[in-house]
C-alpha cells in the first residue's frame, strides 16, 4: 500500500520531468541544451521503466532499459561528435 | 514487521529518487547559463534514476521470487556514461558558443578543444578525394 503509493508518486515525478524536457527541447537557446534535453529524456524513460517493473511486479524491464541506456548514450556522443568534427567516424 | 520496515525504507528511496529526477529536469529549465544547466541533469537525474533502479532491485528481491541483479548493471552503465556525455556537451558548448580565449589558458600549449574541435572555416579536406 505505502510502496504502491510511493511508486505512483515517483512515476508522476518522472512523467512531469519528461514534459519539462519536451519544453526544454522546444525552447532551447543553444544546440548543447537541446542535446542535453534529449539525453535527459532517455534517462527519465529508464527510470519510468524500472518503476513500472517494480509496480507491476515480476515483469522484467531489463532489456528495454538496457536498449534505452545504450542508444541514448551513443546518440548523445554521436550528436556531439558530428557537431564538433563534421563526421562521426573519422 | 520486517516487510513493513522494508516497504517504508523503499518508499523513502523511491520518493527521494522521483523528487531528484524532477529537480534535475526543472533545473535544466530554470538555471540561467548553459554550463550551469549541464549540472542539473547529469547529477540530480542520475541520482534519481539510480535510486529508482536500486529500489526496483530491492523490491524484486524482497517481494517476488526473481532477484533482478542485472539491473545494477544499468545503474553502473548510467553512472559511467553520464560524466562522458556531460564532457562531450561541454566541449560542444565551448566550441560553438564561447569565443576563443574565454577560458583560462592551460599550463602549456592550447586546449585540445580549441586546437582541434572548433569547426573549421570551409570544407575540411577529404583524404579519399585527394589524387596522389
Amino acid at each position: 500500500m505505502i510502496l504502491s503509493t510511493a511508486l505512483a508518486f515517483a512515476m508522476g515525478c518522472f512523467a512531469l520531468a519528461l514534459v519539462l524536457n519536451l519544453i526544454r527541447i522546444a525552447t532551447a537557446p543553444t544546440l548543447a541544451d537541446r542535446i542535453l534535453a534529449l539525453d535527459t529524456m532517455t534517462i527519465n524513460v529508464i527510470a519510468l521503466l524500472m518503476l513500472y517493473g517494480a509496480r507491476t511486479g515480476g515483469v522484467s524491464t531489463f532489456e528495454p532499459a538496457v536498449l534505452f541506456a545504450m542508444t541514448g548514450f551513443v546518440a548523445t556522443v554521436a550528436f556531439c561528435k558530428y557537431i564538433l568534427r563534421g563526421s562521426i567516424i573519422e | 514487521m520486517t516487510a513493513l520496515l522494508i516497504e517504508i525504507v523503499l518508499s523513502v528511496i523511491v520518493v527521494g529518487g522521483g523528487l531528484f529526477g524532477l529537480i534535475g529536469s526543472w533545473g535544466m529549465l530554470r538555471l540561467p547559463e548553459t554550463m550551469q544547466r549541464l549540472h542539473a541533469p547529469t547529477k540530480a537525474t542520475t541520482l534519481g534514476v539510480g535510486a529508482a533502479i536500486i529500489a526496483s532491485d530491492i523490491q524484486s528481491w524482497t517481494f517476488t521470487t526473481r532477484f533482478a541483479w542485472e539491473d545494477f548493471l544499468i545503474a553502473l552503465f548510467l553512472f559511467v556514461t553520464a560524466p562522458l556525455s556531460a564532457l562531450m556537451l561541454a566541449k560542444v558548448h565551448l566550441a560553438r558558443n564561447l569565443p576563443a580565449g574565454s577560458v583560462p589558458p592551460p599550463l602549456s600549449g592550447v586546449w585540445a578543444t580549441e586546437a582541434a574541435d572548433r569547426p573549421q572555416q570551409g570544407a575540411p579536406e577529404d583524404p579519399l578525394q585527394r589524387p596522389d
